[in-house]
């Protein structure tokens, strides 16, 4: 077990007199859960015996966008990305032996967040406890998965709704809960700089705040418990330095905004709370065990500053860029914040950089330019305007694709990938050392049976009678939570309650923001491929067409939409068909565009079933002389496998130079062209 | 979807008897709506090679004939709400049991002839089924934001389904190419935009034959742009001076004003019926597509070279039966040959 939080050092009691008061180390968590419940409950017991202080649930797609493990789109993805969750025995067998009344438990969850805090209430109350006592914190962030992650399902108007009103029941039935954490995590993931991951994440948190206080039920002092328990997901990346910098500057800007915004005076209700991830977009596949160096270093932008130290901190694993981390990877991670929290002297000062004028004056500048660009936001009508604008989502791609090119010209430096790619070999991925984790390859199976068999079980009258209850809430505008409650527990599936808000407020299709991206200054290797392009487009008699899009329930766009931007830049039509398509609207959409090639990309590990579906149908609809190339986090093992289904390409995070991969792409049409 | 299996490509210099033969084999198949042969059917029309014309306007001869769907232009600023407003529409169709296809004109860079076709995305599941064909075209090097292969896209689409929508980006040039292309011109509007005075100036508001002020949920400001555009329209030149064309309101976000659309949609169809309205139309519409093609590529001096006025609508209308495609062809090549004759 962890060491108590101890008041004084043990760590080096000769380099001082007195032992040095140390302050309490912020909550480590792992961010985790895989193949299913029991599988998942197994690895968070052994990970809270190891000193872990919080968990951190990751749910499967499916769960996360609303459908039973049995529906059509969730096949291959049950179990992949977390765990399945879809009725309150998964939830009860989660957290088995695991008193939720005194656990503090972080959900990574948005869209269906109403519903899996729900399932989370019922299983307390079933072992026993108060809905009262629990601690932990629902992502409920919907404006970042428009931008970034793309596990919503609902408008944003309607996603507004559910939001605030999570909200609104926790702040009195749930008070000790973080209903809602403002991401800018992803939007750095998706490629923000420092000023827009500000300026965005506090433009989001205050069209959340603007709704909740709008509502005819919450008074001025309920408004400012609301503010005081909006928490931030933050991310840190490997310039640690203006990585504080940037934390220092959003403590300023939040409470300048509950100060004058909002009218709160309280200090502690303005305090800016956030835990953080650090960032996995800097994690490279080349030289995987750099990664460890990056991890420990981006911890320390977030917990070296006193003043802006993260109340709970997740570092990833460092294998993350080559599949799903084992258990002794997470471990590795959760050592390292051991050392730092209970090893160095790190807790034993004030803040290190108070007085410091360069820290002063990089965070001034930071927080000037977030002011501005917020107010930009703002002045458009708010963070749900430049949703629907796509305002956000394009200075996003221009970032990332700026980002993109610096890392190809070799303008940023990423050793091992583009610098120093000189190395012995890995001893840690050697070969047949299985240095990823293999999901169950029976999970998805055995999940579908025990859903049938819970489905069998229950009462299909209070089934019946629960979802109308929630239909009548959602249609008359009360409070969602009640009515989700008391059907987790007459034994609702998260697809049955996902289908009455789909049919109540329909679902949304995001901009893609990839339109307006800027084009590429061409260099030598740039106006090859597109010379290259012309040439090929002539023989075809017309422009090499590609279609680029992401099969499956992972929303993680960035890669695809950059893809997309780059054969754009070299001169190639592009029909960018977003996110969460199934096998069967993929080869629609080929045969429709008439397309030369199509692109795929998937990080959620489902590659091996959605990919060679969509080549099998391909040859059913007798368009197997359609090439298709694969992107992703996919294992050598499996990368050969595609290639033996007739995949003609694989290309893993270290392919980093997209115009090379530009050239590939002419190459596979012209050999499947015959040209 | 059948398979493309049996078919054989009539490969370059075939005889003019094989494409007519393969042609009119693919033009059966396209008119029975089956889906890869649209496919086939689109490239084919696209295909630029100067091996492969042959197959090109014999394809299109031998759809000419044949009846055509309902072929409506939507147009607007963009963020008006054009894909959204698609989007509702195509749903709307489907429940009413037809087909619809949709020509979907982005912008392309004139540097690199790359484009970013990202419509698509806009079009929910739910108007993804067997009954919807969408393709993206990219406008390519016309400025006005149509390529040259919009029309004969929609020749081929129009002959498969029973609605086809052609979407082209701002407004402005795009406009007066899409009128010639299509039956019905519905112009999206966004409330208060301040841009309607504009429109009037630059003569837009003469050409569409349905306005829908989108964006309903704003409240007064939509209904004050509805009225300002009622006025407007009274004043101002229309296309047809006969028909005061009708100003819905409506939100497509919310699917709000979307029966009404596709009732004015059909209304102004029966309109053009009855009156023999439509056929004037198409054929202003392809005599018109055959002049500005040509004007585009030989000019003034060169269409000059058909004759005087009279001579040269007497040519535009020489080729009747024939696709328009193939007589821009047929026509081109008199005036290249009289141009000769007049440099020797």
């Amino acid at each position: 077990m962890a060491p108590p939080e101890s008041k004084t050092s043990n760590a080096s009691p000769k380099s001082s007199e007195k032992p040095a008061q140390r302050d309490r180390p912020w909550m480590f968590r792992t961010y985790s859960g895989h193949s299913s419940a029991s599988a998942s409950n197994a690895l968070y017991r052994s990970n809270l015996a190891k000193g872990q202080t919080g968990l951190s649930v990751a749910f499967d797609l499916p769960t996360q966008t609303g459908y039973d493990s049995d529906h059509s789109l969730a096949r291959g993805e049950v179990g992949k990305v977390g765990v399945p969750i879809c009725h309150i025995e998964d939830m009860q067998t989660l957290f088995d032996q695991i008193p939720l009344d005194k656990m503090n438990t972080s959900m990574t969850i948005n869209a269906t967040a109403a519903w899996l805090l729900s399932l989370y209430i019922a299983t307390a109350e079933r072992q026993g406890g108060n809905k009262g006592d629990l601690r932990g914190t629902t992502q409920n962030d919907i404006i970042k998965e428009y931008l970034s992650r793309g596990t919503f399902v609902f408008p944003p108007n309607a996603s507004m709704r559910l939001t605030s009103e999570i909200v609104s029941y926790t702040v009195d039935q749930v008070p000790n809960w973080n209903p809602m954490n403002v991401c800018s995590y992803h939007l750095q993931e998706a490629g923000a700089t420092p000023v827009q991951e500000i300026a965005f994440s506090m433009a989001n948190a205050i069209s959340i705040l603007d709704v909740v206080r709008a509502m005819p039920e919450v008074s001025d002092e309920t408004l400012t418990r609301v503010f005081g328990r909006i928490s931030f997901f933050l991310n840190a990346g490997i310039r640690f330095v203006e990585e504080m910098c940037k934390c220092r500057a959003m403590n300023i800007l939040w409470e300048e905004i509950g100060r004058e915004r909002y009218g709160i005076t309280e200090a502690k209700m303005l305090r800016l709370r956030y835990g953080v991830q650090v960032n996995s977009l800097g994690l490279t596949e080349a030289q995987p065990e750099n990664n460890i160096i990056r991890i420990a270093l981006e911890a320390l932008g977030v917990t070296l500053s006193k003043k802006a130290r993260t109340r709970s901190l997740q570092l990833p694993a460092w294998n993350e860029a080559l599949g799903l981390p084992r258990p002794w990877d997470q471990q590795l991670s959760l050592r390292t914040q051991q050392i730092l929290a209970y090893e160095t002297d790190l807790l034993e000062y004030g803040d290190l950089f108070d007085g410091s004028h360069v820290v002063e004056a990089k965070t001034t500048e930071l927080l000037e330019a977030a002011r501005a660009e917020l107010q930009q936001v703002l002045d458009m009508g708010g963070a749900v305007t430049a949703i629907e604008n796509a305002y956000m989502k394009q200075k996003l791609v221009e970032s990332h694709t700026a980002r993109i090119r610096e890392i190809e010209s070799g303008d940023l430096t990423v050793v091992g990938v583009n610098a120093y790619q000189e190395a012995v070999d890995s001893p840690l991925v050697e070969e047949g050392s299985g240095s990823i984790l293999k999901v169950d390859e029976n999970a998805e199976r055995e999940q579908i049976q025990s859903l049938e068999a819970f489905r069998k079980s229950r009462s299909s009258a209070d089934v019946k009678s629960a979802l109308q209850n929630l239909e009548d809430a959602v249609n008359n505008g009360d409070n969602i939570m009640p009515p989700s409650i008391a059907a987790a527990k007459a034994g609702v599936t998260t697809g049955e309650w996902s289908q009455v808000l789909r049919t109540v407020f329909g679902e949304y299709r995001a901009p893609t923001g990839v339109v307006a991206a800027p084009m590429s200054h061409a260099n030598d290797e740039v106006s090859a491929v597109r010379m290259r392009v012309d040439g090929l487009s002539e023989k075809l008699g017309r422009r090499l067409k590609i279609l680029v899009g992401k099969p499956g329930l992972d929303g993680h766009s960035n890669g695809a939409e950059q893809i997309a931007v780059k054969a754009r830049d070299v001169g190639m039509e592009v029909v960018y068909d977003g996110i969460r398509l199934t096998p069967q609207e993929i080869v629609q959409s080929a045969q429709d565009e008439g397309v030369h090639v199509i692109g795929l990309s998937i990080l959620s590990g489902s590659h091996g079933v959605l990919v060679t579906d969509v080549v099998e149908l391909l040859r059913e609809a007798g368009m197997a002389d359609i090439p298709v190339v694969v992107g992703g986090i996919i294992p050598e093992d499996d990368a050969r496998k595609l290639r033996d289904a007739g995949v003609r390409r694989v290309y893993t995070p270290k392919d980093f130079d997209m115009t090379r991969i530009m050239d590939e792409i002419v190459e596979v049409v012209s050999e499947s062209n015959g040209v | 979807m059948e398979s493309e299996n049996g078919v054989t490509n009539s490969g370059p210099n075939g005889s003019a008897r094989e494409a007519a033969g393969e042609a009119t084999a693919l033009a059966k198949r396209v008119l029975a709506g089956e889906r890869a042969a649209i496919s086939q059917a689109l490239n084919q029309v696209d295909d630029n090679r100067a091996d492969y014309q042959e197959r090109r306007f014999a394809l299109l001869d031998a759809l000419e004939a044949a009846p055509s769907g309902v072929r409506i232009g939507v147009t607007g600023a963009p963020g008006a709400g054009k894909s959204t407003l698609l989007d509702a529409l195509v749903s709307g169709l489907r429940a009413r049991g037809r087909s619809v296809g949709v020509l979907a004109v982005d912008p392309s860079s004139q540097r690199t002839g790359g484009a970013l076709l990202g419509d698509r995305m806009r079009l929910s599941s739910s108007a993804r089924d067997a009954g919807v064909f969408l393709r993206s075209l990219a406008a390519r090097d016309q400025l006005g934001g149509l390529s040259e292969v919009t029309g004969p896209s929609l020749d081929v689409l129009s002959r498969a389904l029973d609605f086809v929508f052609v979407e082209t980006v701002g407004v402005g040039q795009s406009e007066a190419g899409v009128i010639d292309l299509v039956d019905s011109l519905v112009f999206v509007v966004q409330p208060a935009a301040g841009d309607l005075i504009q429109f009037m100036k630059a003569g837009i508001l003469e050409w569409p034959d349905v306005f829908f002020v989108n964006k309903a949920d704003l409240g007064k400001v939509a209904t004050r742009s509805a009225a300002e555009l009622r006025a407007g329209l009274d004043l101002g030149h229309r296309r047809d001076p006969n028909r005061l064309p009708p100003v819905l309101c409506g939100s497509a976000r919310d699917n709000v004003g979307i029966d009404e659309l596709i009732e004015a949609i059909d209304e102004h169809e029966r309109y053009l019926k009855s009156t023999g309205q439509g056929e004037i139309r198409r054929d202003e519409g392809r005599v018109a597509r055959i002049e500005q093609a040509l004007n585009a590529r030989y000019g003034h001096f060169g269409i000059d070279r058909l004759g005087d006025e009279a001579a040269r609508n007497a040519a535009f209308q020489e080729f009747k039966g024939v696709s328009a495609l193939h007589a821009i062809a047929e026509l081109g090549r008199r005036i290249e040959s009289r141009l000769a004759a007049d440099d020797a």
